[in-house]
This record gives structure tokens, sequence and C-alpha cells, in this order.
């Protein structure tokens, strides 16, 4: 066949298969996200979600480039050159929206993307690895997010920095020093606004990296499905046209509401105090964090002692590394699992009223009921995951994906 | 295969089995760690307060023009600093405290300089998450204790800067300070 063939290749296909041979990159691409990479034939539109967040990591990084390019990192000019980029620089206001907005639309998928897999159980035997890569991206993410707020150095960037970095100090012995490490000085002050710049550049690339690690890790078992049972070769086509084609509708659905928020109510989820210049010396009246952070601002809050509140904060998100063990369950699509499948949408519904309840001042009713949405979070997670996993009767499984279907 | 070294080499065979392979393989790793952790100092170090940073750690200021009744605000390291010359009714609330009762059990005593009593000079950064809570003003809220009341999270603190209600784990910090002379006031 090569003999036969060779004489009518094109001189492009030539070439192309010199390169090739030398460095098989289309090959090795083929391979991750092309024909070589079989998918279960059942997948449906939550699983768009991960090359949403993969496509809004993109869509950051070139956006913060150009951004970067006219930002000044010192306390008496960034406000300033924020102003500026937004007023005189060609486009800048575009490239700040996009930016500030893909933030957020970035969170959404990706929390699309995790409540996803805590519903078909995608963090189970064999993907644990690939899950506990996915908590490091979402840390990674958050702590990226948190530094780029502070860039503008407006009043909420100022105060959030202050208050967020404060948390570190309640750690017993060593808290004060992490904090003025961190600080590079007695409070949040140019030293802090050059390496949170600094870091916030570096992070994403980081972020890049760990996605490489959670396509590798994803490559060894391939994707669950909506059913979570072990999909056969003859259950699986190729990602590349069938999911490649799929993505892309996903990512233009998801740009319409992305861009309509971008152009037509681009301050909507930001806050209005941050158009003030950062003053040392005056706290708002209330601070509140980014939406993507209010749950967990919640549950800070939620709790009178500063350590433990601090503790529980973080822990809200650490615990999730061994929810793979936590959940006794070996059934891993809720669609089978009738009691876990209605504490899944209670525990959706506790997250929103974290949210809501994080955005209020911490008094009264918001207070009673972030302190309750606060206990259930690790009430599910510590007590129901293990719990119904052995107490649950689950409905029995499809033979296979094609089984489901035919019922043959 | 045949010229490959044995695995065994005869170079110094020790009791336990070690070679002088082995020995200088275990001192590359060392001194690679050691190497490694040298260097990885000085770029942690490099984050803490630079020396131009600390400079700025000491400052001066005078109390001529304080009034019994009145604050000032100072700005040392990039913090606020309150300023209260307390009247005598103030003076005798913060006295007259049982300490035992506290969070942060301090006596007034402590918290000012011997022949100073009236003057009461603290960090006004809420010790639960760093902001500035209210009171140096005479329209601010100051809380049901009389000193200063953090709009934050709501903490509480007393005319002597202690905490009295809220989150707060610790009294208000009083910097380390001396009195050049009976007006003039060094922080740092």
């Amino acid at each position: 066949m090569a003999t036969a063939s060779t004489a009518q290749k094109s001189t492009w296909r030539k070439i192309y298969e010199w390169h090739e041979s030398r460095l098989p990159i289309v090959t090795y691409l083929d391979h991750v996200v092309g024909t070589k990479y079989p998918a279960p034939r059942n997948l449906n539109y939550f699983w768009n979600f991960g090359f949403i967040a993969g496509f809004m990591l993109l869509v950051m990084i070139l956006t913060g480039v150009f951004l970067a390019m006219n930002y000044t990192p010192h306390v008496t000019l960034a406000f300033d050159s924020v102003e500026r980029i937004m007023r005189d620089v060609n486009y800048g206001w575009l490239m700040r929206y996009l930016h500030m907005n893909g933030a957020s639309f970035f969170f959404i998928a990706v929390y699309i993307h995790i409540f996803r897999g805590l519903y078909y159980g995608s963090y189970k035997a064999p993907r644990e690895v690939l899950w506990w890569i996915g908590v490091l991206l979402l840390l990674a993410m958050m702590a990226t997010a948190f530094m780029g707020y502070v860039l503008p150095w407006g009043q909420m960037s100022f105060w959030g920095a202050t208050v967020i970095t404060n948390l570190f100090s309640a750690l017993p012995v060593v808290g004060k020093s992490i904090v003025t490490l961190l600080w590079g000085g007695f409070s949040v002050d140019n030293p802090t606004l050059n390496r949170f710049f600094a870091l916030h550049f570096l992070l994403p690339f980081v972020i890049v990296g760990l996605i490489v690690l959670h396509i590798w890790a994803l490559h060894l078992p391939g994707s669950n499905n909506p059913l979570g049972i072990e999909a056969t070769p003859a259950d699986k086509v190729p990602f590349h046209p069938y999911y490649t084609i799929k993505d892309t509708f996903g990512v233009g659905a998801f740009l319409l509401v992305y861009f309509a928020v971008v152009f037509w109510a681009p301050n909507m989820l930001g806050d209005a105090d941050n158009y003030i210049p950062a003053n040392p010396l005056v706290t708002p009246a209330h601070i509140v964090p980014e939406w993507y952070f209010l749950p967990f601002y919640a549950i800070l809050r939620a709790i009178p002692n500063k350590l433990i509140g601090v503790l529980a904060m973080f822990g809200s998100i650490l615990v999730l590394f061994v929810l793979p063990w936590l959940d006794t369950s070996r059934i891993r699509s809720a669609t089978f699992r009738p009691v876990y499948r209605v504490l899944f949408w209670v525990f959706v519904a506790d997250c929103a009223l974290l949210t809501w309840c994080g955005a209020q001042l911490p008094e009264g009713l918001p207070l009673v009921l972030g302190r309750v949405g606060a206990a259930w979070y690790f009430f599910h997670m510590l007590i129901l995951m293990p719990v119904v996993g052995w107490l649950e009767t689950p409905k029995p499984l499809p033979a296979s994906i094609s089984q489901s279907v035919t019922g043959g | 295969m045949a010229n490959t070294a044995p695995a065994h080499s005869m170079h110094g065979d020790g009791a336990d089995g070690d070679t002088r392979r082995d020995f200088l393989l275990h001192m590359t790793i060392a001194t690679g760690v050691v190497g490694t952790a040298m260097m990885v100092w000085p770029l942690v170090d490099s984050m803490n307060p630079a020396a131009d940073t600390l400079s700025l750690s000491t400052i001066e200021f005078s109390i001529a023009g304080l009034k019994e009744g009145q604050d000032i605000t100072v700005v040392w390291r990039g913090k606020p600093v309150f300023v209260r010359y307390r009247t005598p009714e103030e003076l005798k609330s913060a006295q007259d405290v049982d300490v035992k009762d506290l969070r942060d059990p301090q006596t007034d005593a402590s918290r000012v300089k011997k022949g100073h009593d009236a003057i009461l000079i603290v960090v006004g950064v809420c010790t639960h998450l760093g902001c500035i809570p209210l009171g140096q003003k005479a329209t601010d809220p100051r809380g049901e204790f009389g000193g200063w009341f953090c709009p934050c999270h709501g903490s509480q603190y007393d005319a002597s800067g202690r905490i009295r209600k809220g989150p707060a784990p610790a009294n208000l910090e009083v910097p380390p300070y001396t009195f050049v002379n009976d007006t003039t006031v060094r922080i740092g």
C-alpha cells in the first residue's frame, strides 16, 4: 500500500509526513482529543462543561496578556491604569469586560462540571486521581481569581485582600509571620500588589499544566457516562468528530450567554465599591467577595470562632479530596441511587442557600440560615455520603449502554 | 553484556553491602537536597518586608494639640493608629473593669505608659479579619462599651481598646512606642 500511494501523495502530504515522523504532534493530539480517543456514545450535555471550561481558560489567558500590556502594578497607578484601559486603550473596555466576566463564566462552567461529577459519581474508582487533580485545579483557580480581583486596586480589591490574607493569622504560632510574608510588609500594600500581579500571571500556566495531567488521568479509564457503567468498545464512538462537534455547539451556546452579559450587563456580577480607589484607612460598610466565593464566605462567617471558622472554610474544599472514600456506594450514577439522587439536589439547594447567605450581613435570619447551611454541607459530606452508601438499595444496572436503549 | 560492569562492584564492599558507588550516590543526593534548600530560602525570604519597608516602621508625631475627649489617627506601617485622649469618665470605665471577665485579660494600666494614663494608643485594625473599627469621629458609633465598633462583623471594643463582644479574638494591639517628651510620641 505504501509503495502504491507514494506516487499520488501531494507535496503538502509529504511535508506533513516528513514533519510527523520527526515530531508526531498531530498523531499525539489525535489520540488526546481526536479520532483515536473512544468516548461513550451516551454522553449528555453536562459533559460539555469540561471543554467549555478549557475554552474559557484560553479566553482568560488571551485577554489577560493584552490587559497586562496596559496595566501598572503600583498602588498609586493601578486604579488609574485600569480606568485608562477602560477609556483610552482601543477596545480596552472589551478586553477588561471579557476578562472580569470571563472569570465568572469560567467558574460557572467549572461548578457545573463539578456538580456533574458529583451526580454521576465521576470521582469513584478508578478516577480518584483524576478527581484530585480537579480539586487542585479548583484551588488554583480560586487563588488566581482572588489575586486578579485585587489588581484594579479598588476598595473591594483592597479590603477583600485584607480580609482573605488575615484568614491565615488565625493559625496558631506561625499565623502572623505567614501574613507578613504574604504582604511583604505590615499591611496590604505595594509589595503585595506586585507579587499578586506576578502570581496572577503565573498561575494560569500552572492551571494549563494541571489540565494536561487531568486529561492524562482521564485517558486511562476513559470518560465516565450518565449510566456510570463501564462502556464496552461497541458502546464507544471516536471523540472526533462526534464530541468535537457537540462540544463546539455547547461552547457556542455558552458564549451567547457570556457575550450577552459582557455587552449588556458587564457590571452585573461586580461590586460598585470597586470603582472607588483603595483607601487603607476606611473600610467599606459591607465587604462581600465575588459571587463564586460566597458559599465559602458564608461557612467562614457561620462559625463564631475565628480559627474554627477558617478551618471549616478550607475544610469545605479539602473534604472533596477524600470524597471517593466517604462515598461508600459502588454505584456511580445517581440515576440508579434513589436516595442519593434526592440528597444530591438538596446539596445543590444547600450550596445555593450558602451563596445567598454569603452576600447578606451576618446577622439575624441570614446568619441562622448560614449556620444551618454550613452544618448541612458537612453533614452531607461526612455522614450522609457513607451512611446512604451502606443503607441504600440501588436500582438494577443495565448490562450495557446499548441495552439500556434497546432493552435487548 | 559480557563487558558490562557487575551489579555488585568490587570497589570497597562494606559489611552491610554498601558500595563506594552507593556512598557517592547518597552524598550527591544529600548535596542536592541541601543546595536546593539553600536556594529556596532566599526566594522565600525575598517575600518578607524589604529594608525600605522596614525603615518606614518608625514614626514620630506630636500630641500637643490633642485635647481631652479628642482622637487623632496617624498612619504607621500602612495601618491607622488610634490615639485617644480619654476623659476622666472613660478612664474610670476602662480601669474599673474586672479583668477576669475579659476574653483577652489585660488591665488598662498595662496598655498605657505610666504618667500618661489618659493617652491610649492602639493599632486601629480589628483583630478579627483586619477591618478598621469606627469610633474615631465624634459622630461614629462606638458600641456598647464606649470604645470602637467594627462594622464588618460587629466586634466591640471598650475605652481601653479591649475586645468585649463579637468575633474578634484579641484586644486592639498596643504598638511599641515611647514618649520622647511630654508632647511627642515615637512609634516603632
